[in-house]
């Protein structure tokens, strides 16, 4: 494999945020993790900074989960540290909360074990999210686009400084998920707090992200996203449902290797993008990978 | 308290204070998935037995720190999680098997394993109950006290180290009210029946609750419901009291488990409804 941009290996990739607000909310320097004797997380230098919607994509098994569970504090790094501002209040929205069926728990109960002990906030809450009738019904009962938004309830109710979500969206169906993404937005409009996400699909991901972070058990590089939801073969694969709040993150993979010698003629390199050797593929799926291959080729 | 000189009102008591405390606590035990992990702890506690008699100790005392013993050294597994039926099933087993072999080398020591391992309720003394209403009392405390961060890190230990709980501890809090349950316990329904007495009333209140708070509290009375009742007809029919409590859990459940489901279908439609 030829490594044409070897020197931006040395390159540190760090941020380069684009909404700066002092101090970062949260920063990992040199972060490892091992799960067992598999690596996990390696050299993963992350900042966070108040405000900013930053979205981590990968193949499965790049990481993005362990890395959330690191910020979270749900994972000791086995190397490097996790620094975070005093005080730091996080929302927290898992892939998938399995409420163990044995449970009686009504969301309105699911919410005050959160520790929103005011009744009134915590209709408020439901009513934020969108789903202000169902405080009494059993957690089990609801659907999946209902459940995630009542779990988005009970990290609002924290008054987040940084929310983060893991997978948010997985099950929901195409329109569920637009519109669980436009609410993360509006939410972020109106709190000022940071957003961290992890995405499944690189292509999937808000045109609101101020920044992407390409994971693949370290940072292969990271920059700001392209909207392409105007582009028409663009609309022809993804349809027009999702009311722009798809995007592409403008990648250029020299790791595509015969093609490695073109990227970049008269394209912005995104930042930090590093020449690595470990082949890995980013179109998992077949739809995605086609738009993938679109946005190489059509350049 | 002249009432407190009969033995069956002796046993009622003894019976009830063990139920408060192992109604809440058995709904941690089933929604976190821990009959197993209690079976080994509840077992371990004939080895303690056999400890303590070995080395003249207070038996109460090796109990709680056989059982504390055990389960710590269980849930300090690598991964933490308690379902691991295999391992869980080979120490509950070894523990029991040891402690039994264990009791046949007391030489000279009159030991009344039966009573030890179905219970000996009917001879609770005065002294015994302050012992199991004083742990009952604990246990209870202990996760009243707790609530909050036991619920959330059996919800999920991820929700619950984002909001700043640290599950891990929650486990150990956990682990401690059940050796402490065990301890106290032992007298009443025999290291066999323990784990019975913490998931069959918890299991029988499922269906009628709407909170994980009023199932803990269904739970405690549908417990203590048993431990009456089981008396009453040990002393009626002659049958081992111990066993017969939970006879009288299971009953309840099985009642339970004819009539939650209509309940539940019953209070949907009327929720819907309105």
């Amino acid at each position: 494999m030829n490594l044409p941009h070897h020197a931006a290996r040395a390159a540190p990739a760090v941020t380069q945020a684009t909404a700066q607000g002092g101090e970062p909310l949260v920063e990992t320097r040199g972060l490892s993790v091992k799960h067992g004797e598999r690596r996990a997380l390696w050299d993963v230098d992350l900042k966070i900074h108040p405000g900013e919607i930053v979205t981590l994509v990968g193949p499965n098994g790049s990481g993005k989960t362990t890395l959330l569970r690191a910020v979270i504090g749900a994972v000791c790094p086995d190397g490097g540290h996790i620094l975070r501002k005093p005080g730091l209040a996080i929302g927290y929205v898992p892939q998938k909360l399995a409420i163990d069926r044995t449970m009686p728990v009504t969301v309105d109960r699911f919410l005050a074990l959160g520790g929103a002990t005011d009744t009134a906030s915590r209709r408020a809450a439901l009513d934020r999210v969108g789903i202000p009738a169902l405080g009494g019904q059993q957690m089990a009962t609801l659907s999946g686009g209902q459940f995630q938004r009542a779990v988005l309830a009970r990290a609002l109710l924290r008054r987040p400084d940084l929310l983060v979500l893991d997978e948010a969206t997985q099950g929901l169906d195409q329109p569920g998920v637009a519109a669980f993404y436009r609410l993360i937005e509006d939410v972020r409009a109106e709190l000022g707090c940071a957003v961290l996400m992890a995405s499944h699909d690189l292509h999937v991901v808000m045109s609101a992200s101020d920044r992407v972070i390409c994971l693949n058990g370290h940072v292969c590089c990271e920059g700001t996203p392209t909207v392409v939801s105007a582009r028409p073969e663009y609309r022809a694969l993804f349809g027009m449902g999702t009311e722009g709040t798809l995007a592409l993150y403008r990648h250029v993979h020299d790791h595509r290797h015969d093609k490695a010698a073109e990227p970049g003629a008269g394209q912005p390199e995104p930042q930090g993008c590093c020449g690595h050797d470990h082949g890995h593929h980013h179109d998992h799926e077949a739809a995605p990978g086609a738009a993938h291959e679109t946005e190489e080729t059509g350049r | 308290m002249i009432l407190l000189d009969d033995f069956l009102f002796r046993a009622a008591l003894a019976g009830i204070g063990v139920a408060c405390a192992a109604g809440p606590l058995g709904c941690f035990v089933v929604w976190r998935r821990m009959a197993y992990f209690g079976d080994a702890t509840a077992h371990a506690a004939l080895l303690g037995v056999a400890l303590a008699l070995a080395a003249g100790t207070p038996v109460l005392l090796g109990v709680l720190v056989a059982a504390l013993a055990v389960a710590m050294a269980l849930s300090a597994r690598p991964d933490g999680a308690f379902a691991a039926d295999t391992l869980l099933g080979v120490v509950a087993h070894a523990a029991l098997a040891l402690g039994l072999v264990a009791v046949s080398f007391l030489e000279g020591v009159r030991v009344d394993l039966m009573g030890y391992l179905f219970g000996d309720i009917l001879a609770v003394t005065r002294g015994d109950l302050a012992v199991i209403w004083g742990g009952a009392i604990l246990v209870a405390g202990l996760l009243a006290a707790r609530w909050r961060g036991l619920m959330s890190a059996t919800l999920s230990p991820d929700l619950a180290s984002a909001e700043g709980i640290n599950p891990a501890r929650e486990r150990i809090v956990l682990t401690i009210a059940l050796a402490l349950l065990v301890a106290v316990a032992i007298k009443v329904v025999g290291a066999l029946l323990i784990t019975a007495m913490l998931i069959v009333p918890a299991a029988a209140a499922r269906g009628f609750a709407r909170t994980p708070e009023s199932m803990a509290l269904l739970a405690a009375g549908i417990g203590a419901g048993a431990a009456v009742a089981g008396i009453a007809a040990s002393y009626r029919l002659d049958t081992p009291a111990g066993p017969s409590i939970v006879v009288a859990a299971v009953a309840a459940f099985l009642v339970a488990a004819a009539a939650g489901p209509r309940l539940t279908e019953a209070r949907t439609a009327r929720s819907r409804g309105t």
